[in-house]
């Protein structure tokens, strides 16, 4: 008797089995993010009182968000890469009300850490590995791999929203140059 | 000795047979492991119970993942957190809520079982004590459970029961204060009763588990005549294909197949609670946040606990905590103040079978009046029952001596 | 055919300990109280037919302490410093017309406490005159009573200035707002400052009533739909003593009150009836295919 197939044992056992993916599915939504943290994953920036080659820091998604208003000539002082450009000229700034800012996330690409910016000098250098880039974020020095990471962002008015990815935050992904 | 073939192809049976002894294993534990026929639906209260457990695992880790231990925030990481924004996480309360009172109905259906078939005897002792074991140690991880949500019923249980150790009369109120951790229960007390729930008394109901599987392998499941069978000769008939002849039955496949039928009955109506019928698991009154100057107008246990919170209130103080620590007992010294040596269901056992009846409404009946207010006539009558209940276990000695033998082997 | 005779014993047993411990305890611990489906049977209705045009001449009467955002009347006081002034914050008037009942509110205006069976009210008796002058008032208030109201609209108005709601995020002084801390030190003081506004209204309003009124979060979950009606309707009868006052609710308005609460306190209610069939089915499918299993492997055994 039980030397024959036994279809109705795999049949059930195959049934178990949808009902075992159905507990997995519950399983994979309990893991989800929260409400709450999928709506706080939007932060609204207002540029209007942002003074010039200051450091401003922001949090979005916990994360660090380095603002600059870059100055019409923010030219490092020293560019250890060779690459002594203007970074107002960078196509990494977002405009908005007729200035340019650098806004990315604070976090070194190498290891992670919060690179700290010296005006004086128009460049961050990273209090780690030594790593710098300039005020557009692009690296002067190794051991970063790449510039600083742009967040998704959307402008509206004197105002932008990180977490949503408006036209410009669409072109330069397109571009290649968000990170 | 250990012998290992260099040309066995790793994980293959060979291969795994000389390292962890599978086939072995398969055949003790599951397809040589012979189940008599001659049984109902009842026998699988066993595999109900696992099944049970698991579900009650099962949702309390996804519980765990969002429950916060501490007195400010417990009670909204369960009914805001947990019941409105994790996602499915309102099932997994209310299947964890539903199935930690539903387990206490399949374990007193499968004791009644195990009393009403002699199955703690002969033999079959230790599976009775370890079942009782058990018992306790689920009633320890409802109780600790019951705690975490910190409602009003969690905190005034807690105080009640935490109460009943300072022993009556002799005020052992230092030891209620340490038990608790503190005056009255706060954060120790909830901090160690979360200890308890998600680690101590799972590990322990675990090894139980298995001790209480171990008891039951040799001396094999009961039947329902008591018979007492030869396994092994009855399994060489299985074996030699003799297969309607045989009184016995492997486990896996055969008994395995019923087990699970029951079950598949079993769920339904336990889903059916859950998502229709959950207020008897899931009482209001622990839906009010707890507050220490406020008591609510009734302070009842979970339905489990009833029968045995009857018995302490028609007594004074003392007399009470004496009834109440009696009846936590008694249950356990079965096997030895049954003095029959028959191993019978009860309705051919004469006098036990009025016994076990009256037993069993006995313990209905201190259920329901140990939900109802102490007023007239609920404890008069509560009264009738408690003293009932320490009267039978005092005859029980002397029925079962006198008890007639069952013909038969 | 046996076992299904020992499984009709065991559900027997079952259910009778279910009805001991369940139905039957309930209804010796808590009497029911029947309740008149709003109808205030006590109040006399006044007889009287309101102008509302006059209501709306004498409003002064009022807006000494109430507020009428709709008709951009502003409320004298704050939140704070009205509960300091009267024990809680007068209500606005804006939607009171759609929530309460025409003969309890024309009572109200001549005796609050008589009306709404409190001990005490800080609202003086009187206030619109006679009663006609009451209902002119009365009609006033429901010509500008807006035509739909959203169930938190209608807890906050009717509720809302005792009960907080934190799953909702409402507390007695509004809701809790979205604030942006100093990412320097951690601190909020935007959402501290609120927190202790919070708590002197509370402080205030605990004085006032005897003691702080619940959060209604989850009071859906923690009374009956049927208490909690008959309570709304008549606070005295559920519970006698109660510092609660009556409120004068329509049936309509305390159903739309009710689906706030449901909102808050139950809002995994839709999924769980969404879901409950499905897991259903799967088990009486399972169990079909159990039993095909089950007579499968006893076949020519028994």
């Amino acid at each position: 008797m039980s030397d024959r197939r036994d279809f109705m044992g795999m049949a059930l056992g195959g049934f178990a089995g949808l009902g075992a993916l159905g507990v997995l599915y519950a399983a994979k939504r309990t893991w989800d993010p929260l409400p709450s943290v999928k709506a706080g994953g939007f932060t609204t920036l207002d540029l209007s009182n942002v003074p010039e080659n200051t450091l401003v820091v922001e949090k979005w998604r916990g994360k660090p968000i380095l603002i600059i208003k870059v100055a019409k000539n923010a030219k490092p002082n020293v560019a250890p890469n060779g690459n002594n450009e203007n970074a107002y000229d960078d196509k990494r700034l977002i405009t908005v009300g007729g200035h340019k800012y650098m806004i990315v996330v604070g976090l070194c690409t190498h290891l992670g850490c919060i690179p700290d910016y010296f005006p004086e000098k128009n460049k961050f250098i990273c209090p780690c590995h030594g790593g710098q880039f300039n005020a557009a974020g692009e690296v002067l020095k190794s051991p970063p791999p790449s510039p600083l990471v742009i967040p998704p962002f959307k402008i509206t008015g004197t105002k932008v929203v990180l977490g949503e990815e408006g036209p410009e935050y669409k072109k330069l992904l397109a571009a290649g140059v968000v990170s | 000795m250990a012998h290992f073939d260099p040309n066995a192809k790793p994980f293959s049976n060979k291969w795994m047979n000389e390292r962890l002894g599978v086939d072995t294993l398969k055949k003790v534990l599951s397809t040589e492991y012979w189940i008599p026929k001659n049984i109902n639906f009842l026998w699988a209260m066993g595999m109900v119970l696992a099944a049970t457990f698991g579900v009650l695992l099962i949702s309390g880790i996804f519980l765990l993942m969002y429950y916060v231990p501490t007195t400010k925030e417990a009670f909204d990481s369960v009914n805001y957190t947990i019941m409105s924004q994790v996602g499915y996480g309102w099932l997994w309360r209310h299947v964890h809520g539903v199935a930690a009172s539903v387990v206490f109905l399949i374990i007193y259906i499968h004791m009644f079982t195990g009393i009403y078939y002699g199955s703690y005897k002969r033999g079959r002792e230790l599976i009775w004590l370890s079942g009782m074991l058990l018992f306790v140690s689920f009633s320890a991880e409802a109780f600790s459970g019951y705690m975490l949500p910190w409602g009003q019923m969690s905190y005034w249980a807690g105080m009640v029961i935490t109460n009943l150790f300072s022993l009556g009369s002799l005020n052992l109120n230092g030891l209620v204060e340490w038990i608790r951790g503190d005056y009255v229960p706060g954060q120790a007390f909830l901090g160690r009763f979360f200890m308890l729930h998600v680690v101590l008394m799972p590990l322990i109901i675990i090894a139980l588990i298995v001790l209480h599987f171990g008891t039951l392998r040799l001396p094999h499941v009961n039947n329902k005549d008591g018979e007492e069978y030869d396994f092994e000769a009855e399994a060489e008939k299985w074996k030699a294909g003799k297969r309607k002849e045989s009184k016995v039955i492997p486990f896996n496949p055969v008994f395995l197949s019923k087990d699970v039928f029951v079950m598949g009955i079993y769920f339904i109506f336990f889903f059916y609670l859950v998502f229709y019928h959950f207020e008897f698991a899931m009482d209001p009154v622990n839906f009010d946040p707890a507050n220490g100057l406020k008591t609510p107008p009734h302070i009842y246990p979970e339905w489990y606990f009833l029968w045995s919170y009857e018995i302490l209130r028609p007594f004074s103080k003392n007399i009470g905590l004496m009834a109440f620590g009696f009846a936590q007992v008694i249950f356990f010294l079965l096997p030895f103040l049954d003095r029959s040596p028959n191993v019978a269901p009860a309705n051919r056992r004469g006098i036990f079978k009025i016994w076990f009846w009256l037993l069993l409404i006995d313990m209905i009946g201190l259920t329901i009046m140990g939900k109802l207010p102490p007023v007239d006539p609920w404890s008069k009558i509560g009264a009738v029952f408690a003293y009932t209940f320490i009267a039978l276990w005092i005859v029980l000695p002397f029925i079962s001596k006198m008890e007639k033998p069952v013909g038969g082997k | 055919m046996k076992e299904l005779k020992l499984l009709a014993v065991v559900v027997f047993f079952t259910l009778i300990t279910y009805w001991g411990v369940e139905p039957f305890a309930h209804s010796q611990m808590h009497k029911h109280v029947e309740g008149h489906n709003f109808a205030y049977p006590d109040i006399k209705p006044s007889g009287l037919k309101g102008d509302a045009a006059k209501g709306k001449a004498a409003i002064a009467a009022c807006t000494s302490c109430h507020g009428i955002k709709s008709q951009g009347i502003k409320a004298p006081m704050d939140a704070l410093t009205a509960s300091a002034t009267y024990g809680v914050n007068p209500p606005d008037l804006s939607n009171v017309g759609a929530l309460f009942d025409t003969k309890y509110l024309i009572a109200f205006l001549q005796n609050p406490a008589h009306a709404a069976k409190a001990k005490k009210m800080a609202m003086p008796a009187g206030m619109a005159g006679t009663a006609q002058g009451a209902a002119d008032i009365v009609a006033y208030l429901k010509s500008i009573a807006p035509k739909e109201l959203s169930p938190k609209e209608a807890f906050t108005t009717a509720c809302g200035r005792c009960h907080a709601n934190r799953y909702g995020k409402w507390t007695q002084i509004g809701d809790v707002p979205k604030t942006k801390g100093n990412i320097k030190t951690g601190n909020d003081i935007e959402l501290s400052k609120f927190k202790m506004n919070v708590a002197k209204y509370q402080d205030k309003l605990a004085d006032y009533m005897g003691k702080l009124p619940p959060d209604l979060s989850i009071i859906a979950r923690a009374r009956s739909e049927h208490y909690l009606k008959t309570f709304v309707e008549d606070p005295q009868a559920a519970l006698p003593g109660t510092a609660m006052p009556r409120v004068g609710l329509t049936k309509e308005g305390f159903e739309k009150v009710d689906a706030y609460l449901e909102s808050t306190g139950d809002p995994s209610k839709a999924m769980r009836e969404k879901t409950g069939p499905w897991v259903l089915g799967f088990f009486v499918i399972f169990t079909l295919l159990a039993y095909g299993w089950y007579k499968s492997q006893w076949k020519g055994l028994k």
